[in-house]
């Protein structure tokens, strides 16, 4: 059964057309990874699975449309690209408003809530942080912070936007290598919105492409990420291998500098930089010579 | 690659879980609620103690046990002192313990729900309003109509109508806009109230002194009618933001992280806003404006007891009763038997406090 049902999605802001027309189906446990230029509406679409942006079309959650805050967040966590810190918090404290789902107007957090904090913080063997002031914490540190504040509200469909924007290449891999423990472990649903190619290679079941607010591709990562398709979305030049678990490796060469592949070159579409979604909608794209 | 389909999600350690003890939030705390009772309690004491006639200690507690239900004491207060005691000084330092849970409770939660350590409660144009209203009943001599009452109506009409002005101009295509359209708001609308209230002073100098005096704020009592006027208000303003607190903790994270955790926030900044400004405007009505309270307690609380609103918005209330009695008690005694605003006492008293517990706490860090 598809954990994610997402159906004739379109968001407008200011009069600007950020998503068009995205349908999508995640299947329960599965990790889906959403890709796409700068641009293409990836966080929006994280903010419409939120219900945090106003939209047309409907977006089901394990079969539910209710798009009413409390509803939404019982069944969906999120992972903001740039969480905001309330001064002074600890990251214990940041880890239990994650229960706010599952609380009504409280004097103070109940028994069951604190245990299940400290359960996930000692999970993520974060626990020594617990009465650390969060601010404090490194950047690789708080993210997972962020992450166990998502986990511990027990929404089975978590979605992060950019959850290694701000890390090193240890970190990054690190969280999620976490990410796919705790999918196997708890059964959940992850979309994830990624800028890394190469990462997105290792570690989806499935990818998606945004271009310009739109759907443009959604498969395997051996069906998503080819040299033709970097090249046209992203306007660089790859080289890719897929392994026998269909994880596919992917190796971004510069450009040669007699001119091969000019067509793709950012300079050379019509309008500018932005040639690599320009080039997407066919515009004198010649797949480079491998 | 493969990935088990959604089931039953095992629980998260289980046996780590029930070994260790979990930490605890910044919550209210028994030992933390004894010692902001204790120290209304002492505050109301020194109120009820303190005054141009000397009432001996042990006279006045036991005249307070006489009247609890069912508890006969000899206390020996002749009739005069009895009467100085329950109709005078009882319903004063009563007014001053709610007047001060009120503004320092209506802070905390402004300061929370703005997220702007310099949000008081007179930050959407209650104090403005209050002014104007006040005016309004002093220059057109309505002020003594109703027994006195006009007057005390008049500032609380001329508050709600502010914030329901500021409020209705911080609307954003008929829906409510974020914090910061609000304070704008505010402040555009206690510009134009003072604007108003000044044109009027004026037009009538002759009651400038009055309009003084009210401004800088008084706990006149006429036996209990201002209490019995503020107490429910001072009740539901009590279950509403100590119950509100933990909601303020959440809308710390912003709007849109606060709606992926499940809570509405304009609805719910609406709702706790709204409960706060009718409490200010109730204050403000019986006592004038009091600056500084609002301020100054919630952040000695924040200072002293850590961040938190579930934690700070209740000890803000309890510690805001105890601080306005004591600078009632000073206010009356200071220059006896002429009474100084008590406005004045605040502000005098509550800024190197402030100082003080700010600087020891900066050593500490």
């Amino acid at each position: 059964m598809s954990a994610v049902v997402v159906r004739g999605l379109g968001v407008t802001i200011d009069g600007a057309v950020v998503l068009r027309d995205v349908d999508l189906d995640v299947a329960g446990g599965t990790w889906l990874g959403v890709l796409g230029p700068n641009g293409a509406g990836k966080t929006t679409l994280v903010r419409a699975l939120s219900g945090t942006v106003r939209h047309a079309g409907t977006v089901a959650i394990g079969g539910d449309v209710d798009r009413r805050p409390a509803a939404r967040a019982r069944r969906l966590a999120v992972v903001p690209q740039t969480p905001v810190i309330p001064p002074g918090i600890t990251a214990f404290e940041y880890v239990l408003l994650g229960r706010t789902p599952h609380q009504g107007l409280r004097l103070s957090a109940s028994l069951d809530d604190r245990r299940r904090s400290l359960g996930v913080l000692q999970r993520l063997e974060l626990e020594r942080f617990a009465t650390r002031d969060l601010g404090t914490l490194s950047g690789g540190e708080r993210q997972r912070v962020v992450l166990a504040r998502a986990l511990v509200s027990d929404a089975p469909v978590l979605v992060l936007d950019e959850p290694t924007a701000a890390l090193d290449l240890g970190h990054q891999f690190g969280i999620l290598e976490l990410l796919a423990e705790l999918q196997r472990e708890r059964g959940l649903t992850i979309v994830a919105t990624l800028h890394d190619l190469a990462m997105a290679g290792q570690f989806g079941d499935r990818l998606a492409v945004l271009s310009e607010g739109r759907l443009v591709a959604e498969g395997t990562p051996a069906e998503v990420l080819t040299p033709a398709t970097i090249g046209r979305w992203w306007g660089v030049d790859a080289t890719t291998t897929v392994d026998a678990d269909g994880r596919v490796d992917v190796t971004v060469r510069r450009r040669a500098a007699d001119g091969a592949g000019r067509a793709t070159t950012p300079t050379s579409g019509p309008e500018g930089r932005r040639s690599g979604s320009v080039v997407a909608r066919g515009e004198g794209f010649e797949p480079p010579a491998a | 690659m493969s990935a088990p389909v959604a089931a039953a999600r095992p629980p998260v350690t289980v046996d780590d879980r029930d070994r260790v003890a979990p930490p605890r939030p910044r919550d209210l705390t028994l030992p933390l609620v004894a010692l902001g009772l204790g120290a209304a309690v002492a505050a109301a004491l020194v109120g009820l103690l303190v005054g141009p006639i000397r009432l001996p200690v042990g006279a006045v507690v036991g005249a307070l046990v006489d009247r609890l239900p069912g508890a006969e004491v000899a206390h020996g207060l002749d009739a005069a002192s009895t009467t100085i005691l329950f109709e005078i000084r009882w319903p004063r330092v009563i007014l001053g313990l709610a007047v001060g849970a009120l503004l320092s409770g209506s802070g905390a939660a402004y300061q929370g729900v703005f997220r702007n350590p310099l949000a008081d409660p007179y930050l959407l144009g209650v104090a403005a309003g209050a002014g104007l209203g006040a005016t309004l009943a002093i220059v057109t001599g309505t002020a003594s109509l109703a027994g006195g009452f006009a007057l005390p109506a008049a500032a609380f009409v001329g508050a709600v109508l502010a914030v329901l002005a500021t409020a209705g101009l911080s609307l954003r295509r008929g829906r409510p806009s974020g914090p910061a359209a609000l304070i704008l708001a505010g402040v555009a609308v206690a510009a134009l109230l003072a604007a108003v209230q000044t044109y009027l002073l004026q037009r009538h100098a002759d009651s400038l002194r009055a309009v003084y005096g009210w401004l800088l704020g008084r706990l006149s009592t006429v036996g209990w009618a201002e209490v019995r006027l503020v107490l429910p208000v001072l009740i539901v303003t009590a279950v509403v933001l100590v119950l509100a607190a933990g909601r303020i903790d959440v809308l710390a994270v912003g709007d849109e992280e606060a709606t992926t955790l499940g809570v509405r926030p304009g609805p719910t900044r609406a709702a706790i806003l709204a409960v706060a400004s009718l409490a200010t405007a109730t204050a403000v009505a019986v006592s004038g404006l009091i600056g500084f309270v609002g301020l100054i307690v919630p952040h000695g609380v924040r200072l002293i007891a850590g961040t938190g609103n579930r934690r700070v918005v209740p000890l803000s209330m309890l510690f805001g009763a105890a601080f306005l009695t004591l600078a009632d008690v000073a206010a009356r005694t200071v220059q006896a038997p002429a009474e100084l605003p008590i406005g004045v006492i605040t502000a005098f008293v509550g800024a190197p406090a402030f100082l003080l517990i700010l600087r020891s706490q900066q050593g500490r860090a």
